[in-house]
């Protein structure tokens, strides 16, 4: 010890992405001193973390941070990387969050009436903690991949910058959300032939009755569901996300798309057996539960509409064609034949707790939460999906969830102190 | 809601789901089928007892399978062919599916019907052209449903199915299969 004493504040906020700086607004709303701890820089994960050509999934006029609108010329259009991370520092500005960038959070642990912060320039004590580190802290790659050969370049789509990234040759890419889609699509346009493993999957189109689908997912109130009013919570958060793209043309980017591209569907990656990836003969199914699950989101918007007396104002109701079942899906590829340079590994990403010394995370790695109320007084977490509502991981949904979680932070500071 | 009677007691069903998920270890099934080999390609094969939720279990009654190859197969036909038993499998798991997917969604069913087919090129167990397979090259299941819903519904039914079959897993998916000699 250093005769130093441990900082104090009220509130310590881990993670200056957009989550965090949401909680540190309401928080200084609400004169609770804090401090907002970043491992890097404002929006590190916007800069690091991403593929160059990513977009938003949701249009300009959806970004809104508390406070914060954007303002600019094209409203209908999607954020690249650059304009996100430009957006989000604009918001640490205006909101005048005490942001200190690269303090890196080892532990967190009890202590207290509250928690103390190890970070890699000294300790902190609080009475509170909010956790807004993320979902997608690491990437996550199924156990089969160790059994890929050498020869075959692995990628997570941490290590993608573009196309011109990989060796020239086929690619496999694994999964089928908005980031296999996304990437798939990329590679086979640079000329390489792609094969894309799908499991189940969230299919819905750009815009439907000549709007943006997330313009519908807001407006009928789907994406304003609750985390409490939902059948299945567990399956609401696994949830792929959705099979979108944010490109100036505002295309469907659905297996169809990808077909017509020329790329190959094959089933889920199954296993990786003496050399061969072998795939699910269930694509036909997949397929099925997506067009159907798609039809009635469709149904839904559509009864909305009608109901809210919205229809004139939209074009008419539309259906899609069902997803294309290939003559011949492949049901194996010799990935020692030379065919496939590289495998592209979008299955998801998980979040990392690893510097949380509190037992507050399952079995599997999730946080144990109701809502962001982390089941540790003072504990809350912030930017998880579906977290208090549906729209909880878009930048869009991240208001009201961050209100309604330091609300509950100010009534557990009252009721310590009482 | 009208009381919907398909004769699967969901109730059950997601207590189980809900105490097993807690409890990972009970949920390891073993099944067995012993077979005896009687003459020519023909064997008999006997089911009764398994291992689940910890402990043996015995079926209330064993049940005895023949199988063996038809005429045209220069055979006795003294049962369906073995890999006919994998149609049977399908079938079955399917149609249970179904009727607990339908209880559990309140729909009404009046008939459930299907039919199965593999297409099956016998040149790969013969030996005739090693570029084909053993096993069949595509199965197709076809159902004829009646019930209180709509088509959508009821193909959505089919499809939850086919999402939680354990035969439709297996038949499409990969398994490890060791074969030993005692």
């Amino acid at each position: 010890m250093t005769g130093e004493a441990a900082e104090r504040f009220t509130a310590v906020v881990i993670g200056a992405g957009h989550a965090g700086l949401a909680a540190s607004h309401f928080l200084s709303q609400r004169s609770i001193d804090h401090v907002v701890l970043e491992r890097g820089e404002v929006a590190n994960s916007w800069r690091r973390e991403r593929w160059d050509s990513l977009r938003l999934l949701t249009p300009n006029w959806q970004s809104r941070l508390p406070g914060l609108r954007y303002e600019g010329p094209d409203p209908d259009g999607y954020m690249t990387v650059p304009e996100v991370t430009e957006f989000i520092e604009r918001f640490a500005k205006v909101s005048r969050a005490p942001v200190r960038t690269g303090v890196n959070v080892t532990s967190v642990r009890p202590a207290g009436d509250g928690y103390q912060v190890t970070t890699d320039s000294g300790e902190i004590a609080a009475r509170a903690v909010v956790i807004a580190t993320g979902a997608c802290n690491r990437p996550t790659v199924p156990p089969v991949g160790a059994a890929v050969p050498a020869s075959v370049r692995q990628l997570t789509p941490f290590d993608y910058r573009g196309p011109a990234g990989l060796p020239d040759g086929g690619v496999l890419v694994v999964g089928a959300s908005a980031t296999g889609v996304q990437l798939a699509a990329e590679l086979a346009r640079s000329g390489r032939p792609v094969t894309l493993s799908v499991g189940e999957h969230t299919r819905l189109p750009r815009t439907y009755r000549g709007r943006d689908v997330l313009w519908w997912m807001d407006a009928s109130g789907v994406w304003n569901q609750r985390y409490d009013e939902l059948d299945d919570l567990t399956r609401a958060r696994r949830l792929p996300s959705p099979q979108l793209v944010g490109t100036p043309e505002r295309a469907t980017l659905d297996l169809n798309a990808l077909d017509s591209l020329g790329v190959g569907l094959a089933g889920r990656l199954a296993a990786v057996r003496d050399g061969r990836a072998l795939f699910s003969g269930g694509l036909r199914n997949v397929f099925s539960l997506a067009d159907l699950k798609l039809n009635r989101l469709l149904g839904t918007f559509d009864d909305w509409a009608a109901m809210a007396g919205r229809d004139a104002e939209v074009d008419a109701p539309e259906r899609f064609a069902p997803t294309r079942v290939p003559d011949k899906a492949r049901l194996q590829l010799d990935l020692g034949s030379g065919e496939i340079k590289s495998i592209v590994w979008a299955t998801g990403f998980r979040p990392d707790y690893g510097w949380l010394d509190v037992p507050v995370v399952d079995a599997k790695g999730q946080l144990l939460h109701d809502g962001g109320v982390v089941d540790r007084p003072g504990l809350y977490a912030l930017g998880l999906p579906v977290l208090r509502r549906r729209k909880s991981t878009f930048i869009y949904g991240i208001e009201d969830d961050a209100r309604e979680v330091i609300d509950h932070l100010a009534r557990h500071l009252t009721a310590v102190r009482r | 809601m009208t009381t919907v009677t398909n004769g699967v007691n969901v109730q059950a069903l997601l207590e189980a789901r809900e105490v097993l998920k807690g409890a990972p270890e009970a949920a390891q099934f073993t099944w067995r089928a012993s077979s005896k080999w009687q003459t020519g390609v023909h064997s008999e094969i006997k089911v009764e007892n398994f291992f689940g939720l910890g402990e043996e279990h015995s079926h209330l009654q064993e049940s005895v399978f023949q199988a063996d190859h038809p005429e045209v197969f220069a055979a006795t036909d003294n049962g369906i062919t073995p890999i006919e038993y994998l149609l049977v499998g399908l079938a079955s798991c399917l149609s249970a599916g179904v009727a607990s997917v339908a209880q559990n969604r309140g729909i009404q069913l009046r008939s459930v019907e299907s039919i199965v087919e593999g297409e099956h090129d016998i040149r790969g167990i013969l030996g005739a052209d090693s570029d084909v397979r053993n096993g069949f090259n595509d199965i197709k299941v076809t159902f004829t449903i009646d019930a209180d819903a709509s088509r959508e519904d009821i193909e959505a039914l089919v499809a939850q199915s086919q999402k939680r079959s354990a035969v439709f897993d297996a038949l499409t998916n990969p398994t490890n299969v060791t074969v030993e000699v005692a």
